[in-house]
């Protein structure tokens, strides 16, 4: 094989699942000794490209060639055994076995039949011998920290001589010294030859380590370009699939005091979420949360509302100081959230759309106080009128309904338990024009009665329409707010890109 | 993209189907089964033998279903049906009737209580939780009743199974009343869709503020009460408390009626008319094969396969092809 | 979070302590305690309960559970005293048929699981009704066995006796099955990959899976080697009292599982090993041989003792692994 031909080849890859296209002819091309960076936004076709390459799902058409041989894996277990392999960010490995069993497991060697433990040992202390790690491998994995985990799962790829590595998120959980471990031992593992596919959400880490990028957006490919070649800026555009911003507008990065705001948060952080955030929500106002996603945007909506704790900073609620242990706790004191992912943590599949709006409401008023069913009755249909739900009736299950439209009674669902402050998490995803707009107007409608909205979505368009102050997020990071005027989508690119 | 539109028939369709379909089968090949006389002011007869001896199976199954659609499981319910069967038959000689009925509810309630604790503080699976009591259980039961069988002559406390009301066995009339107290307080108030709606979605419900571990805990200790009063009314049947075949297998009957009634295994919507449905659907198929010579002892195993079956066609897999197949059909 | 080293094998160290002095409780206390005879009689009385906690073993963890083994021991006892004794077959032949189809009763049930996604504690409940039905079908009511090879042969001439005390102590067959059992069992958990898949998709489904592991034929192999071990259970339990009946080991599963839980194997699967649970069988002998010893104690405070047990060390394993 010359040396400048590719590793690995695709060429026009697609994947369609039903009627939607997962990926659209894709091309991408990985040299031996060189670390791929692959990016894009939720929906990119990031995971199902991987997938698709380790012969977890079938592709539908396209060609792969590894090594220069078409490569048609039918199982990860045969992709492993032609040389790929990856290292999923947290669910690679089995907890409370040894390190050497890891390493080794589904493919110990063997004598007369039985598990040879001591080749186990060896084989494993090689494979992490490469990586530059003497570590006791007879330690359970479960007690190692998840950067090490991390290391003996790629010490696991390199025991079955991967050529090609992919790493699916491997720095989402790791603090900076634990990153800065993993990249030495990728960059010696380039050194050697290997070829590494480095799918991140983290722009840093891009150009701290890459050589080459690929971005990926909605199941298309966008652009490749090698890292020195493709500036913040454009790398950001691309994924967010926006023109780059024009230099020179004014972008404030520190926020004036508020008099009395509805909730301050300083400081908080939390590790493998949040490493540092201040923000400020007044009353009566919608205040947009912009970054890329991984940026941390989700987990501060979590720690607001009580799903996660804080491990240190401070809110205060209308200048009470204010920790929420459940969502119980943060609803009581008038907050609310609807949640990123609408299927797991949103909708109650199989009530119906009435029970589904009435929900909050009920659960604060306890068991016993219930709403009568003429009240439950009014108070859905009074939403599914006001909010256009489309629904055959208020009885049928919220589950037989469109997104949009899931969504939008997710928000009667609050509404109708009239917060004081109203966190939306990605509340548009993966619904339809008309009712991103209704939503937006309801934003407006809430604000106008007083209450404080946090607005968290992908879409920087609608987060200048919707919003009056954007706080920019990046790499679980505050970096800065934007006020209204001087709001535009250019200015939140620039202050992604700027931040360095 | 618009999700395909379930077929969903109404969940009681199927256990009333097959019990006609068994008494269809009865009215066939069973002579007499449907011979009812009135006599000594009360009605006898096989189909008041299965109203009888079914309300034991109904009043575990009420509980039973209620922590089933929360997404759990009681294993414990015959361990504790025989605990209530003993304090009850201990107390039968010496205690006031109030006394012993208390005493029994109470230590039903306190078992509901146990499980529960374990399931919501110590955050234990269900399963788990409950195989606790159903190990330790009959070891309590024969603990108060000092190993042995307990017999008495309570005439009150043996008047609970043995007596009539308006015509029919008071244990009917105590089914249908747990039956439609539950009923009327799970629909009346907020408590039926709250159970639901954390069987079918627990993180949701945590989302949007209901306190789901006070909400388990309840079931758990309704579930135990229940127990308590089927212990009640087993010991009152048999004059005398047998901590090691009370209520011997009466969580599978229990779990098969709920299952049966259209309660779903995973936790979600249930429905206490269907689980009442399946007591009788099950005590009618124990007699029928009573009276066609098939014994106790074997009887198990027709009832296992009934199981099987019944869990196979309420699997989500086989119910989306169902689904399928009856929608290409429509 | 830093985890205490070897945290996991606390509950099994708990065990065995437990074992040491439970039985030095007994040698204090009763006379006649600490003998060669109580030592024999603690494992002919709980061969069957060894073999049987085996089987659980392997079902707890992978993460499932087995509540037909009671019911499978008694359906493969009256088998094998009907075969032998109303159907002529050679007591060998009876014993070999016998165990497949108790192995052939756990795939059954390993199938319907996998098949249907249905709870495992569900199928097997079922399966515990459909067995014992069984057995009743097949005699209704207990069969002695008196064919001489049983008698003579498995019982008297396999015996092993060993040289201490002043009469020899003698090792019946069926204790060798049982210990046998557990050295295999042993070897093919530690030292197999079958029984190293075993251990990682109990600990990490979805991990086993992105490893390549076949989880499905896993899942099958375990309730096989379950219902095997059942009938294998069946088989000791029969050469013990010469005799089949379908109404014998009520609830013996829940004695096993609690054996296998006693004996530090977590519940949610995992973590464990056979030689736990063999400590745990030995824990719940003594506990009973202690009840009998004092006389005045009746045998229900073993259930309680053994409920307690569950609860702490379900408890302890909790606070011990996350």
């Amino acid at each position: 094989m010359p040396a400048d031909s590719p590793l690995l080849s695709v060429r026009s890859l697609s994947k369609r699942f039903g009627a939607v296209v997962a990926l659209d002819s894709i091309d991408l091309d990985v040299s031996p000794g060189s670390i791929h960076a692959l990016m894009g936004e939720n929906g990119a076709g990031k995971s199902t490209l991987i997938r698709c390459l380790m012969g977890a799902v079938r592709r539908d058409g396209g060609t792969v060639l590894f090594e220069g041989t078409a490569c048609d894996p039918a199982s990860p277990r045969h992709a492993e055994a032609a040389g790929l392999s990856t290292v999923f960010q947290e669910v690679g490995l089995i907890p409370h076995m040894s390190v050497a069993e890891n390493i080794t497991l589904g493919r110990e060697s063997r004598r007369w039949g039985l598990i040879d433990r001591r080749e186990a040992r060896a084989r494993a202390r090689r494979a992490l011998a490469r990586l530059g790690l003497t570590i006791d491998v007879d330690q359970e994995l479960g007690g190692c920290s998840i950067a090490l985990q991390q290391l003996v799962a790629i010490a696991r790829a390199l025991d079955v001589s991967a050529r090609l590595l992919i790493l699916d998120e491997p720095t989402s959980s790791l603090d900076r010294r634990e990153t800065a471990e993993l990249f030495a031992v990728l960059r010696r593992l380039r050194d050697e030859g290997v070829g590494i596919i480095f799918v991140t959400h983290f722009l840093e880490q891009v150009y701290q380590l890459c050589d080459r990028i690929t971005v990926l957006r909605d199941g298309a490919h966008v652009v490749t370009r090698d890292t020195r070649d493709l500036p913040r800026p454009q790398l950001i555009a691309a994924m967010l699939g926006r023109t780059p911003a024009a230099p020179g507008a004014s972008v404030t990065s520190a926020a004036p005091a508020d008099a009395a705001p509805l909730l301050r948060a300083t400081g908080l952080r939390r590790r493998e979420s949040i490493e540092h955030a201040d923000l400020t929500i007044p009353r009566g106002a919608a205040v947009g949360l912009a970054g890329l996603l991984g940026s941390g945007r989700s987990e501060l909506a979590r720690m607001l509302f009580g799903i996660d704790r804080p491990q240190g900073g401070r809110i205060e609620l209308n200048g009470e100081t204010f920790s929420p242990r459940s969502p119980r706790d943060a609803i009581a004191r008038g907050i609310a959230l609807t949640p990123e992912n609408r299927k797991s943590d949103g909708i109650v599949p199989n009530l119906s759309v009435r029970e589904n709006i009435v929900l909050a409401l009920q659960a604060r008023r306890g068991v016993l106080r219930s709403l009568s069913r003429r009240e439950q009755d009014a108070i859905a249909d009074e939403f599914i009128a006001r909010l256009g739900i489309k629904t055959p009736h208020r009885e049928a299950p919220i589950s037989t309904l469109s997104g949009g439209n899931q969504q939008k009674a997710l928000l009667a669902r609050w509404l109708a338990a009239n917060p004081a402050l109203l966190i939306l998490d990605e509340p548009t995803r993966g619904i339809d024009i008309g009712a991103k707009q209704e939503i937006e107007s309801l934003i407006r409608g809430l604000i106008n009665g007083g209450a404080g909205v946090l607005f968290i979505s992908s879409e920087l368009s609608e987060l200048v329409r919707a919003c009056s102050r954007i706080v920019v997020l990046k790499d679980r990071r505050t970096i800065g707010e934007l006020r209204a005027p001087g709001l535009s989508e250019e200015h939140i690119l620039e202050a992604i890109a700027a931040h360095a | 993209m618009p999700e395909p539109r379930r077929a969903s028939l109404p969940p009681l369709l199927w256990p009333l189907a097959a019990l006609a379909l068994l008494l269809c089968f009865n009215f066939l090949f069973t002579p007499g089964f449907f011979s009812v006389e009135f006599r000594d002011g009360r009605l006898v007869g096989t189909l008041i033998d299965i109203l009888n001896h079914s309300s034991k199976v109904a009043i575990v199954a009420v509980g039973m279903t209620l922590v089933i659609a929360t997404g759990g499981v009681d294993l414990s319910v015959g361990a504790v049906v025989a605990i209530c069967g003993a304090v009850a038959a201990t107390l039968a000689q010496r205690a006031p009737m109030p006394v012993i009925v208390l005493a029994a509810l109470g230590a039903g309630l306190a078992a509901g209580l146990c499980n529960g604790l374990l399931v919501t503080r110590l955050r234990l699976q269900p399963i788990v939780a409950t195989l606790v009591l159903m190990v330790a259980g009959r070891g309590v039961a024969q603990l108060i009743t000092d190993g042995l069988i307990i017999t008495f002559e309570r005439p009150a406390l043996v008047a609970v199974a043995n007596r009539s009301l308006l015509a029919l066995p008071i244990p009917v009339w105590i089914a249908v009343g747990i039956a439609a107290l539950a009923a009327a307080f799970t629909r009346r108030t907020a408590a039926g869709m709250l159970i639901e709606a954390v069987g079918d979605n627990d993180r949701a419900c945590r989302y949007s503020g209901v306190n789901e571990s006070r909400l388990r805990l309840g079931v758990y200790a309704f579930c135990g009460l229940c127990a308590g009063v089927a212990g009640l009314i087993e010991c009152s049947y048999i004059k005398a408390a047998d901590a090691n075949n009370a209520g011997l297998f009466l969580e599978l009957d229990a779990i098969l009626a709920a299952i049966i009634g259209g309660t779903a295994l995973a936790g979600g919507r249930f429905s206490i008319a269907g689980s009442l449905t399946g007591a009788l659907l099950i005590q009618a198929l124990t007699k029928t094969m009573y009276m066609h010579d098939v014994s106790a002892d074997v009887a198990p195993l027709p009832k296992g396969l009934a199981v099987l079956a019944v869990c196979i066609l309420q699997a989500p897999r086989v119910k989306t092809s169902l689904a399928r197949w009856a929608g290409g059909r429509a | 979070m830093k985890r205490t080293p070897h945290a996991r094998h606390l509950p099994l160290l708990v065990t065995a302590s437990l074992v040491l002095l439970v039985f030095i409780a007994g040698a204090l206390v009763y006379p006649r305690f600490a003998s060669f005879g109580v030592v024999r009689n603690l494992m002919v009385d709980n061969a069957f309960l060894a073999v049987a906690a085996v089987g659980a073993t392997f079902v707890i963890l992978s993460g499932a559970i087995d509540l037909s083994i009671g019911s499978v021991m008694a359906f493969t006892s009256i088998l094998l005293a009907t075969l032998i004794e109303q159907h002529g077959w050679h007591p060998l032949a009876a014993i070999a048929f016998a165990v497949i189809v108790g192995g052939a009763f756990g795939l059954a049930q390993g199938l319907i699981i996998q098949a249907f996604e249905l709870p495992a504690f569900l199928v097997t409940l079922a399966g515990m009704f459909i067995a014992r039905g069984g057995a009743f079908l097949v005699h209704p009511q207990s069969l002695g066995i008196k064919h001489p090879f049983v008698a003579d042969v498995l019982n008297e001439r396999l015996s092993l006796v060993l040289p201490v005390g002043p009469h020899g102590v003698t090792i019946p067959l069926l204790v060798d099955i049982a210990l046998l059992a557990i050295a295999a069992a042993a070897v093919v958990l530690s030292f197999t990959r079958l029984g190293r898949n075993v251990y990682a998709v109990g600990d990490h489904e979805q991990g086993a899976m992105l490893m390549g592991l076949n989880i499905r034929a896993t899942r099958l192999s375990v309730f096989t080697i379950s219902g095997l071990c059942s009938a294998l259970a069946g088989v000791v339990f029969t050469l013990y009292q010469q005799s089949g009946d379908p109404a014998a080991c009520k609830g013996l599963e829940l004695d096993a599982i609690a054996a296998v839980v006693i004996g530090g194997t977590l519940l949610r699967g995992g973590i464990g090993s056979v030689l736990g649970s063999s400590l745990g069988v030995l824990l719940l002998g003594l506990i009973q041989t202690i009840v009998t010893f004092q006389g005045n104690l009746n045998s229900w405070w073993t259930k309680i003792v053994v409920g307690f047990l569950v609860l702490a060390f379900v408890a302890l394993q909790r606070r011990f692994t996350r």
